[in-house]
């Protein structure tokens, strides 16, 4: 693809995901650091930071790229914040890459971290009848794993997938995330454990559903003209699509944190789903094809879901995820790994870091430091991931 | 023996609050005659419509399961559970006429195991929570008996 539509990925940083209890601010210096020593930039030099909100931290998480600059020492350099839900880090990664692109900036950092609550994430406070997501759980009590659910279920019902597939995905998902040091969840699990485990929502066990984590992400990036003269060599990691598309109307699949779906009945839905079109703009912007990509990171907020995104991603068509999951293909050694890393079910959710994460998995991957975990031979990789209210996230990754 | 409860909406103006045949209340488009749930009230969603008319529709009260669910745990404020807490099932239900799927909860005593996507179901009003003084009602989505599937129960529609 042209360089011009390209940037270079000169150095990625994340901070041990957990419930470690600290300031989320913590958690996003140390990641930034690490980003920074690896792409062998100094923080004066960065022009252009770009954070990744949380809204669980007061006012500095709503200003997370001015909280970083501060917290790294004010040098001047030019500043966003974005909130998208879990989109949040592909919203920050494609407002560096426009300021790269626009030659307004040589150097960006992105940065995002959060500090979480135990157990259920819950709406903001305050008696908010306006808003939806306060409303779902009043009205009705559906939490997230409600909606995970309703996928889940729907899956069985038209594919035939079986609660002992959902149980496969967390297993291959605790396997590949063993050895990787940023995991907070290391151990291997059977899919027994699984299967025994308390039933949350329908057909989906306490094992399946993604944990709420502390935890802190970091990208350096840069323009592929001062990659090449600060790295001196043309192999370089670049970002070659980033999609941050919403759904098109109608919207006929159920979304987070909605109680009802757009009508059809005056406009029909065609053309993809919209989990679909996340993937599919990014691969157009690319200008690749899913048969190109040798490697995944997809958003399992539960086990089920990440069979829905194979086919949302196009690695199989529609119906054949799980046979993809049973044959091996998405696990490391198959044809196309899918979450490597060991995935939210290894990581928990730290939402504004989580899709930078994504993309700091897919560098190691490509760059072959991948550790314990490494996909031989990795070349091209994408990441997929979907905020609340209509936030596509995906970015593709080579090298 | 104490007075009956006042039943109030747990919100106002969702749905009617007809004890026999209620319905949930959506917004129809004057100008291209899109459906919403909730109602719209600023802009029509159709992005080719530039409609800013809306009036108040009832929406089908009946329709099939589009999926199911339930809250084995219970679920965090701003949900007001009992004590102690009796987990429900949750249905995403299909309405034909308007093309859209519509959440809802289950009535208390049907579970998981007698739902299955294509069911259809009624919609019906029961108590979401209560205080001293109140019931607060709210939509729930109720099974219709096996008999009526057949269709029978759409001619009460």
């Amino acid at each position: 693809m042209p360089d011009d539509r390209r940037i270079a990925v000169l150095g990625a940083g994340m901070h041990p995901w957990g419930k470690w209890g600290r300031n989320f601010v913590e958690y996003g210096l140390a990641a930034a650091g690490d980003a920074l020593a690896e792409a062998g930039v100094a923080w004066t030099d960065v022009q252009y930071v770009a954070g990744a909100d949380t809204i669980r931290n007061g006012y500095p998480g709503f200003v997370a790229g001015a909280t970083f600059a501060q917290a790294l020492g004010w040098t001047g350099a030019r500043v966003s914040s974005a909130y998208a839900a879990c989109a949040s880090g592909a919203q920050a990664i494609n407002n560096a890459r426009a300021q790269l692109l626009a030659g307004l900036c040589d150097v960006a950092l992105v940065v995002g971290a959060d500090t979480t609550p135990k157990g259920f994430f819950t709406p903001v406070g305050g008696d908010r009848t306006d808003d939806p997501d306060w409303l779902r759980f009043h009205l009705m009590g559906a939490t997230n794993p409600t909606y995970f659910a309703l996928y889940a279920r729907r899956r069985m019902e038209l594919f035939g997938a079986t609660e002992a597939d959902f149980a496969a995905v967390k297993v291959k998902n605790a396997r590949h995330g063993l050895e990787n040091p940023n995991a907070r969840y290391r151990k291997e699990v059977t899919a027994a454990e699984v299967l025994e485990s308390p039933m949350v929502a329908d057909p989906l066990r306490l094992l399946e559903i993604c944990a709420t984590s502390d935890g802190g992400a970091a990208l350096v990036l840069s323009t592929l003209e001062f990659a090449r003269r600060h790295a001196g060599t043309a192999d370089l990691v670049t970002i070659d699509a980033v999609s941050t598309v919403t759904p098109r109307f109608p919207q006929t699949v159920i979304e987070m944190p909605n109680f009802s779906t757009d009508s059809a009945a005056t406009a029909a839905s065609v053309g993809p789903t919209f989990k679909q079109s996340v993937a599919l703009a990014a691969y157009e912007e690319a200008g690749i094809a899913p048969d190109d990509v040798d490697l995944a990171e997809v958003y399992d907020l539960s086990s089920a879901l990440e069979l829905d995104w194979y086919e949302d991603i196009g690695l199989c068509k529609e119906g054949e995820a799980e046979r993809l999951l049973r044959d091996g293909d998405t696990t490391i050694g198959g044809r196309v790994p899918v979450n490597p890393s060991g995935g939210l079910s290894c990581f928990g959710e730290a939402i504004p870091a989580q899709a930078i994460a994504q993309v700091c998995e897919l560098v190691w991957q490509l760059r072959g430091q991948a550790a314990g975990r490494q996909v031989e031979g990795a070349r091209v990789g994408i990441t997929a991931n979907q905020g609340l209210f209509g936030h596509g996230s995906s970015v593709i990754v080579s090298r | 023996m104490s007075p009956a409860k006042t039943r109030l909406p747990a919100i106002e103006g969702w749905f009617t609050l007809d004890e026999t045949a209620p319905a949930l209340l959506g917004s129809k488009c004057t100008t291209c005659g899109n459906f919403a749930f909730p109602k719209e009230t600023f802009f029509c969603r159709n992005p080719l419509c530039q409609g800013r008319e809306f009036v108040d529709t009832a929406l089908s009260r009946f329709g099939r399961v589009w999926s199911y669910t339930d809250a084995c745990y219970q679920p965090p404020k701003p949900y007001v559970a009992a004590d102690p807490y009796v987990p429900f099932a949750i249905a995403a239900v299909e309405l034909a006429a308007e093309k859209m799927v519509v959440m809802g909860q289950v009535v208390p005593g049907v579970g998981v195991d007698s739902l299955s996507v294509g069911d259809e179901v009624e919609l019906v009003l029961d108590t979401l929570y209560e205080d001293d003084d109140h019931e607060y009602v709210v939509w729930k989505w109720r099974p219709l008996p096996a008999e009526w599937s057949s269709g029978q129960g759409r001619a009460h529609a």
